[in-house]
């Protein structure tokens, strides 16, 4: 932490803290936000939800004019408990003012290297990856060659076996989420525009979305994006989502009216990306799972017999 | 049919796979910070023994096998069957030649083993961790040679070839450990 921290300072970002508890969950339909209820008798208290990531309020801070900025805070997310995941969490998210994805890249890689030092770190396209491990163009294959690739992997999908979103998913977990060396740390950029959620998309043949992952030791590690600053582009994401959400039958979760107003306002040319810290613990004292790094577990006894 | 949703994933369920029986090894999930849950189990074959990898979207089923661990007695071979008793109930039951594998190279008769039994019939069994066997075939035992660390083969009585140390001679009663087919020590029959 104190690292972190030391390296924020020394490239002059700012930190800043935002609610943990906000009056709307995330709408991403990956994502399932704890809601919290107040007793009976407060019944002035509305629904809160525990945030699952700081995205929306740092982004209200930068449309506000806030320059660079960085957070470290807890963040929530409903989830099957397992090695690699915590119901609450320590997140890492930063916003660069002026940086494109790449930028960033050169940021998060000298952040990592500053508490990792033994890191190898390579880039790749997220096309040079399919390409290379399996032998087609992300961006333009059928979504039968897709569909078959994965089921060659050992996948079962089910219904949602020609789902693009899932089939992604699951053909980028199957070439990473495993045993690697723990020095290898790859940063893969440049994904399919199904796969965006709120990077940009360049517009290109084929357009890319302008989003990147840092892979360490087979473990996803941070995730940023060259951020998408226009409001009517951010409108329409919410829009699509709100679509995802029903076709999943998830509940319905309303936009942050007041993120929407920060964007509508103007917000700068940014990016930013999240950073589990836990996990980067993990890896700085070689342990195998979460569960090791950590003094807590509140849940688990509960959790065991479910 | 009963079925098992993927957040019921552990060690040790027996699930059904392209008409299988398997037990599950490993149970990880895999869940990307933007993107679908999924649960990457390897599961092992309980009639061959080979382990494989799968990746289920969370939320889907599986089959449920029927498959019952339990103890029972080896009792005689007819050289295609191996038949167990039930010590509780005296149930007989055959179990095939496929079914044994390598574990029939270390039963004489009486020894519990631990039988695996899918709809009911037996697909696998597995010796007790140690078995007593009488020596019948070997070289003469070097006398003294307690320290040398040689070893030379020798035939049990239930046909199984084991690596001895020297000193053993033929006839002699040895303890030998069925998980790793190694020479434990001499021991007394009773």
């Amino acid at each position: 932490m104190r690292q972190i921290r030391d390296y924020f300072a020394a490239e002059d970002v700012l930190e800043v803290e935002t609610p943990l508890l906000m009056p709307s969950g995330s709408q991403d339909p990956a994502l399932t936000s704890f809601a919290t209820s107040a007793p009976a008798e407060a019944n002035h208290w509305p629904r809160g939800y525990l945030q699952t990531s700081p995205e929306f309020a740092m982004k209200r801070l930068l449309a506000a004019g806030s320059g660079d900025i960085f957070q470290l805070c807890h963040a929530f997310r409903v989830e099957q408990p397992g090695r690699y995941h915590l119901a609450e969490f320590v997140l890492l998210e930063w916003y660069r003012v002026g940086f494109d994805h790449h930028h960033l890249m050169d940021d998060v890689e000298a952040l990592v290297l500053a508490l990792l030092p033994s890191l190898h770190f390579e880039r790749k396209t997220y096309a040079e990856l399919f390409q290379g491990e399996y032998g087609f163009d992300p961006h333009t294959a059928s979504t039968i060659r897709l569909s078959e690739t994965a089921a060659a992997t050992g996948a079962e999908l089910g219904v949602a076996s020609d789902d693009r979103v899932v089939l992604f998913d699951v053909l980028f977990a199957q070439l990473f989420l495993r045993d690697r060396p723990a020095t290898d740390a790859l940063f893969v950029y440049d994904f399919p525009v199904e796969q965006c959620a709120y990077a940009r998309i360049a517009p290109g043949s084929p357009p890319v979305a302008q989003r990147f992952e840092l892979i360490i030791g087979g473990v996803e590690i941070a995730n940023g994006y060259f951020e998408v600053t226009d409001y009517e582009e951010q409108l329409e994401r919410h829009r699509r989502e709100g679509i995802r959400r029903q076709q999943l039958k998830l509940p319905e979760m309303e936009s942050d009216p007041l993120f929407l107003a920060a964007l509508d306002a103007g917000m700068p040319s940014c990016s930013g990306v999240a950073l589990g810290v836990d996990r980067l613990v993990m890896l700085c004292t070689g342990q195998q799972s979460l569960n090791q790094c950590t003094s807590f577990d509140p849940f688990g006894a509960a959790l065991e017999h479910c | 049919m009963a079925s098992y949703s993927t957040n019921q994933f552990k060690m040790g369920l027996k699930i059904m796979l392209d008409g299988d029986p398997y037990t599950i090894v490993e149970n990880d999930i895999v869940k990307p910070g933007k993107g679908q849950a999924f649960n990457r189990i390897k599961v092992r074959n309980l009639k061959s023994g080979r382990v494989i990898e799968k990746t289920y979207k969370s939320g889907e089923s599986v089959e449920a096998a029927d498959v019952v661990e339990t103890n029972m007695e080896y009792s005689y071979s007819d050289g295609d069957s191996w038949t167990f008793m039930n010590p509780e109930t005296f149930e007989q039951m055959s179990a095939s030649k496929a079914a044994m594998g390598d574990t029939t190279k270390w039963l004489k008769g009486q020894e519990t083993c631990m039988v695996t039994l899918w709809n009911g019939e037996p697909i696998s069994v597995v010796a007790p961790n140690f078995a007593i066997l009488t020596i019948t075939e070997t070289d003469p035992g070097v006398r003294g040679d307690t320290a040398s660390g040689g070893t030379k083969p020798a035939t049990m009585e239930t046909g199984a070839v084991v690596k001895v140390p020297l000193f053993i001679e033929q006839g002699d009663v040895l303890k030998i450990d069925t998980r790793t087919g190694e020479y434990v020590s001499r021991a007394k029959e009773d």
